[in-house]
């Protein structure tokens, strides 16, 4: 291949991999604190609205991002009211808030279908921006991107080096032992689940504001699950994160410029390739034994003491 | 003073489970009639059309009821892998590939009797069904892979298998260009009951229901599989053959999605074209799991949600409100039922502050 094609095929790589990644990163930051959130799909469904129509009625694309990042709080906050309030099963309150949070998205979104709201656009960083191959792909993306880049590496220093990020992470393992250390173990489980929900919605807005600039039903297409497979693919690594969503942003960059190109492949068959991949990968690190990586008590309520 | 503390409750409620679960629904409709309110439309006005959408005549009744077969096999389906503790949620990927065996027969042998036509269609899509629900089971078993995302990532690939065949090769020549296969020769139809718009797919799952039924109840199989979905690791230790327990659940709730698919197909649209996918199999999800994976239960609680159902495409005709409304209203009354169970397993105790 040569350059003229790779690096635009690269650049679309990363364009396509960022709503993934910070959906990841929503999810592994609540599965750290032990608490399941299979609601991705909803919340990344609800904050692509909120951030199109904010962006919208505001002109204003970075109110867009930040609503679609408190869009997906507030959805997190209802999964952490059934779950860590009613002490709900898990699993159930993540497939509910995907139900109701795509239905919100179809359903107040229906008004703004076809409008088109300002997005974020390219922006290039001096200097950076002309390193030859790199520059082009990494550094000629608009401001999110920037963004996106910078929260992995967040993520990773609090899990590791800060007192919040231990204390987090045990309420993942053994909040009964970190209750006996005196953490109170359902606070870090709200944060991991308000947090966890911010930056699904941002993942959300990505796709509205900078991947589409349009509002359409169901734009987030089993993003969603994708993310929470490559929870796993990850193994509740931050940084590990953003390799699996550029794999993944590779692989709809590569389909989408193949159905362009007019090829007789049927096109069901190149939209099959996400899921493909997605099945493949999690079939494959969960194989390899990526349940060892697992919070302890991922799923697991805090019962009350008898 | 006092301190209120959470006790969980070693007592069964009776009646007063059910003013709970009413609550709990009354909740989740006064948030939807929130939201008609938010699009400018009057909350009350709403929801009486709702409801006289969809229990208001006795066409309407009979159309909660023809949508509550697929519903019904699906949810019986879920249930049964529910009861293993095995997530399926991909009800929906198993009917789409119980429709595609089911059309298959159809035609590619059509003409022949119904006496043969149809239980061939059903061996067809109990087959197809039930495989796509064992490939996840087999994951799971093999390499641990979680069933949740496999089910549903095979949901996508199932509707896009779908697709392929009507946009391509089994496109009907005289469609218009429209995505839908031929229609069925008469043989391939199952026919309507008595007078009624209702079809006999009805008397499958009343069948259905009834064979599950007295499977958990009086089979040893359908105990060990509910032994094993309490305690897996007592399961393992009375050597119960869990592999086994898994494949076969897995295979059973994938052929009765498949029947509903089937059903769909053949009694509905007559037809295979991309508008069968409706989304019951996540409806019957929030189906099987209110009706606790009770046969019963689920007959009564897919009636319900086909009225939900034919309840919003009223509201859609009077009011235009979005279909997704049906969504929003499933979703939310999965969860407040979810937050209400809460008060069935726990109770508050008053401990005097020391």
């Amino acid at each position: 291949m040569t350059p003229d094609i790779l690096i635009p095929l690269l650049a679309a790589t990363v364009q396509s991999g960022t709503p993934i990644l910070f959906a990841t990163l929503g999810a592994i930051f609540c599965e750290k604190s032990g608490v399941l959130n299979l609601g991705v799909e909803g919340i990344m469904a609800v904050g692509a609205l909120a951030g199109f129509a904010v962006s919208y009625y505001t002109g204003s694309v970075w109110f867009g991002f930040l609503a679609g990042g408190l869009a997906g709080m507030l959805m997190g906050g209802v999964h952490g009211v059934v779950c860590l309030g009613f002490l709900g099963n898990q699993v159930v309150s993540g497939l509910a808030l995907t139900i109701l949070g795509v239905g919100l998205a179809n359903y107040l979104g229906t008004p703004l279908i076809g409008l088109s709201a300002s997005g974020f656009v390219p922006v290039d960083l001096p200097l950076l921006a002309r390193i030859p191959f790199l520059g082009p792909i990494f550094f000629q993306q608009d401001p999110l991107v920037y963004v996106s880049y910078g929260v992995p590496v967040g993520m990773w220093y609090f899990f590791k080096y800060t007192r919040a990020g231990l204390r987090l992470r045990a309420a993942g393992e053994n909040p009964d032992a970190a209750l006996a250390a005196g953490i109170h173990s359902v606070n870090y489980r709200w944060l991991g689940v308000l947090c966890g929900g911010f930056f699904m919605g941002l993942g959300g807005a990505y796709l509205s504001l900078a991947y589409t600039h349009m509002w359409a039903n169901h734009l987030t297409s089993g993003r969603g699950w994708i993310a929470v497979a490559l929870v796993i693919f990850a193994f509740w690594n931050p940084l590990r994160a953003v390799a699996g969503a550029y794999l993944f942003g590779g692989v709809m960059a590569f389909q989408f410029r193949l159905q362009a190109s007019g090829t007789h492949i049927p096109s069901s068959f190149l939209l099959m390739l996400p899921y493909v991949l997605t099945l493949s990968v999690l079939v494959f690190s969960s194989w390899k034994g990526g349940s060892s990586a697992t919070p302890q008590a991922l799923g697991v309520n805090i019962e009350p003491a008898d | 003073m006092f301190d209120l503390t959470i006790r969980k409750r070693q007592e069964s409620l009776g009646w007063t489970a059910v003013l709970i679960y009413s609550g709990a629904v009354a909740m989740a409709l006064l948030f939807s009639a929130g939201l008609l309110f938010f699009q400018g439309n009057s909350p009350i006005e709403g929801l009486s059309l709702l409801l006289e959408g969809a229990f208001g005549s006795s066409y309407a009744i009979e159309d909660c009821l023809i949508k509550a077969i697929p519903i019904y096999l699906c949810a019986l389906g879920v249930a049964i892998a529910f009861k293993l503790q095995i997530w399926n949620i991909g009800a929906e990927g198993q009917f789409a590939l119980g429709a595609i065996g089911a059309t298959w027969v159809a035609i590619t042998f059509p003409g022949h009797s119904s006496w043969v036509m149809i239980p061939s269609m059903m061996a067809a899509a109990f087959l197809c069904g039930g495989l796509w629900g064992v490939i996840p089971a087999v994951l799971k078993l093999k390499a641990n892979a979680n069933e949740i995302i496999v089910t549903l990532m095979l949901n996508y690939i199932a509707i896009l298998i779908l697709d392929y065949l009507v946009y391509g090769p089994w496109k009907s020549p005289d469609s218009f260009g429209f995505p839908m296969t031929q229609e069925f020769s008469s043989g391939a139809i199952i026919g309507k009951i008595g007078e009624t718009n209702l079809n006999w797919g009805l008397l499958i799952c009343l069948i259905s229901g009834l064979v599950i039924y007295i499977f958990f109840k009086f089979t040893v199989m359908g105990f060990e599989l509910k032994a094993s979905g309490e305690n897996v690791r007592a399961a393992r230790y009375a050597r119960f053959p869990y592999g086994r327990l898994v494949i076969i659940s897995m295979l059973l709730s994938g052929a009765f999605a498949g029947w509903a698919g089937f059903v769909e197909a053949s009694a509905t649209l007559n037809r295979l074209q991309p508008t069968i996918m409706v989304g019951y199999g996540y409806t019957a999800i929030v189906v099987a799991w209110l009706a606790r994976l009770n046969p019963f239960y689920i007959g009564i609680s897919s009636f319900l949600l086909a009225g939900l159902r034919v309840g919003v495409e009223n509201l859609q005709l009077e009011l235009q409100v979005p279909a997704a409304f049906g969504e929003i209203m499933e979703g939310l009354i999965l969860l407040t039922i979810l937050a209400g169970t809460f008060f069935i397993n726990y109770r508050f105790v008053r401990r005097p502050r020391p």
